[in-house]
């Protein structure tokens, strides 16, 4: 009994300095923050918040990231679940593969802004490839060529962050029996009805997670348009970025970083609720 | 069976596509960085390594702030690592050993920080840091690092404590071991290579971060950041360089935690 006592004390002396360093390293710079993009010399003011608004890049930058989740995202779990459903039919070299296909999990958004910058870029590996194979070469990255600026992103993007996904499922389908899926095909289902429903089911926790982790991130993309398109392409975070570093405007800067916290919080708190109300509904 | 050997190579043909398509970007950047400055001119560029050249290399290696953002990248890389684990893996090990009051609370909390956006606390922290005179240092760079690693490194230290067998740390102390002598010689080697996936990850972390590091340095960039700031008037052959040197570093990591990926990523993230 003495010995259980002793040891709550023990525990919390074990996790105070994290609570400590977590504390003033998250809870204070938020509090900060509200302060700078709420208060002004004069007290409060919403000037900082107007001024953010009415800047011609912000409605832009809210626009290609709200786009930018919305393509990427779907294509990114699709890509990410057939490359984990690859794996498991145990093909050969399967262990090469899975080690090129997890590398960009290590590689920064800016170096992979800048990978696929030398594939995108005018004089580049692409319009080489179209050159030789004699077609003409195409602006892919021209600030004129909105679309195919934000394809470039999009697969930058894909090819840099499905990995996150990748390793979620993966992880995810280890942890499910086999006991059901073999079931299901003596009783004669086809693959897609096993996929559809046994596989795809169990793996909702995990789904759920990533799905998660992912918009948030992909709300915080930045460095990968920088690398691309400089200011052409207006993310959110790279707005952050121009009215800190480039206009010394900190406090419009932490307005906009709010915005991206609101959203973050709110898309967690989104897929919280829809996925447990549809697994509530079963 | 004719039907299955066709699946089979079905199956093979998909994986090397999504290899290729993974693999010939980091094959074109290497293939960039190392060619000569007069071969990136020509149009349209070879696409197999005729004139290898260390120049366009070299030439990034000796531009203004590169040699100066690597070492601050490493210097703020190993702080972070020696701070995130000093704090973190005590923290591991009370999430793993000990049913305390507020554990799921706890956990709660880390989870909520791994959602915070860096570009929330960066602009802040950079007034914070201003007024406490550590602003433009690497040890500002350090402590946001640590922020971030710390969470992740508390719940990857917290599921390797909890493979370590807790009978024989308590049979040490049953023959007379303190509880810190136990976990030193007990605990601490079965747990050691876990641990040092744990500093990897945190190193990795730190050496990728861009923008907390841009908003929080003007002359002691980390390489990133020196890469991210003259981006806009370099050169091709400069960001080609870049890229490379930004990525190396990744192959390497990968190949040395392919164990561990799973583990890291996947399980402990719920």
């Amino acid at each position: 009994m003495t010995g259980k006592r002793a040891r709550v004390p023990a525990a919390v002396l074990l996790i105070a300095p994290s609570l400590v360093v977590m504390t003033a390293l998250f809870a204070w710079p938020l509090v900060v923050g509200v302060g700078q993009a709420f208060s002004g010399p004069d007290g409060p003011t919403l000037g900082y918040v107007r001024r953010m608004l009415d800047d011609p890049y912000f409605w832009p930058a809210v626009r290609n990231t709200g786009l930018l989740i919305v393509v990427l995202i779907p294509i990114q779990f699709a890509f990410a679940l057939t490359m984990a459903l690859l794996l498991r039919e145990r093909p050969r070299l399967a262990g090469l593969h899975f080690y090129v296909w997890v590398i960009p999990l290590a590689i920064s958004d800016l170096a992979a802004g800048l990978v696929w910058l030398s594939v995108f870029a005018d004089r580049g590996y692409l319009n080489s490839v179209l050159d030789h194979l004699g077609v003409d070469g195409y602006a892919w990255l021209s600030y004129q060529n909105t679309t195919t600026m934000f394809l470039a992103v999009v697969v930058a993007e894909l090819w840099r962050s499905t990995s996150l996904v990748l390793v979620i499922v993966v992880a995810g389908l280890q942890g499910i029996p086999k006991d059901y899926d073999e079931a299901a095909a003596v009783f004669g289902a086809t693959y897609w009805q096993r996929l559809r429903h046994v596989v795809l089911p169990q793996l909702r926790p995990s789904l759920q997670v990533a799905l998660i982790l992912r918009t948030i991130l992909a709300l915080e993309t930045f460095a990968v348009a920088q690398a691309l398109t400089g200011r052409s392409l207006p993310l959110l975070v790279g707005e952050t970025y121009q009215w800190y570093n480039v206009l010394q405007n900190p406090n419009v800067a932490t307005a906009i970083a709010l915005v991206v916290l609101a959203v973050s919080m709110l898309a967690a708190a989104g897929y919280l609720r829809l996925l447990r109300d549809r697994t509530a509904a079963r | 069976m004719r039907r299955r050997r066709w699946q089979r190579a079905a199956v093979q043909a998909a994986c090397v596509a999504i290899t290729l398509f993974m693999g010939v970007p980091l094959y074109l950047i290497a293939l960039a960085a190392l060619s000569s400055r007069a071969s990136l001119n020509r149009f349209p560029l070879p696409l197999l390594p005729t004139e290898p050249s260390t120049e366009t290399m070299s030439t990034f290696l000796r531009s203004t702030g590169v040699t100066g953002g690597f070492l601050n990248s490493l210097t703020v890389g190993l702080g972070t690592v020696v701070l995130a684990l000093l704090v973190g893996v005590p923290a591991g090990y009370a999430v793993a050993r000990y049913a305390f009051r507020g554990r799921d609370t706890y956990q709660l909390f880390l989870l909520l920080t791994r959602a915070l956006p860096i570009v929330v606390l960066s602009v802040p922290l950079a007034r914070i840091f201003l007024d406490a005179g550590l602003y433009d240092t690497t040890y500002a760079v350090m402590l946001l690092h640590t922020a971030l690693a710390l969470p992740t490194t508390v719940l990857i230290t917290a599921a390797i404590f909890v493979g370590v067998s807790h009978e024989q740390e308590e049979a040490a102390m049953i023959f007379g071991a303190s509880p810190v002598q136990a976990f030193l010689r007990v605990v601490a080697p079965q747990a050691l290579p876990g641990i040092a996936a744990a500093a990897m990850f945190a190193f990795m972390l730190s050496w990728n971060e861009v923008l907390g590091a841009t908003v929080l340095t003007l002359n002691q960039r980390t390489l990133p950041a020196q890469v991210l700031t003259t981006l806009a008037d370099s050169p091709l052959a400069y960001r080609f360089a870049g890229g490379l040197a930004l990525v190396l570093p990744a192959l390497v990591f990968i190949a040395v935690m392919r164990r561990y990926l799973l583990n890291m990523w996947g399980t402990t993230l719920r």
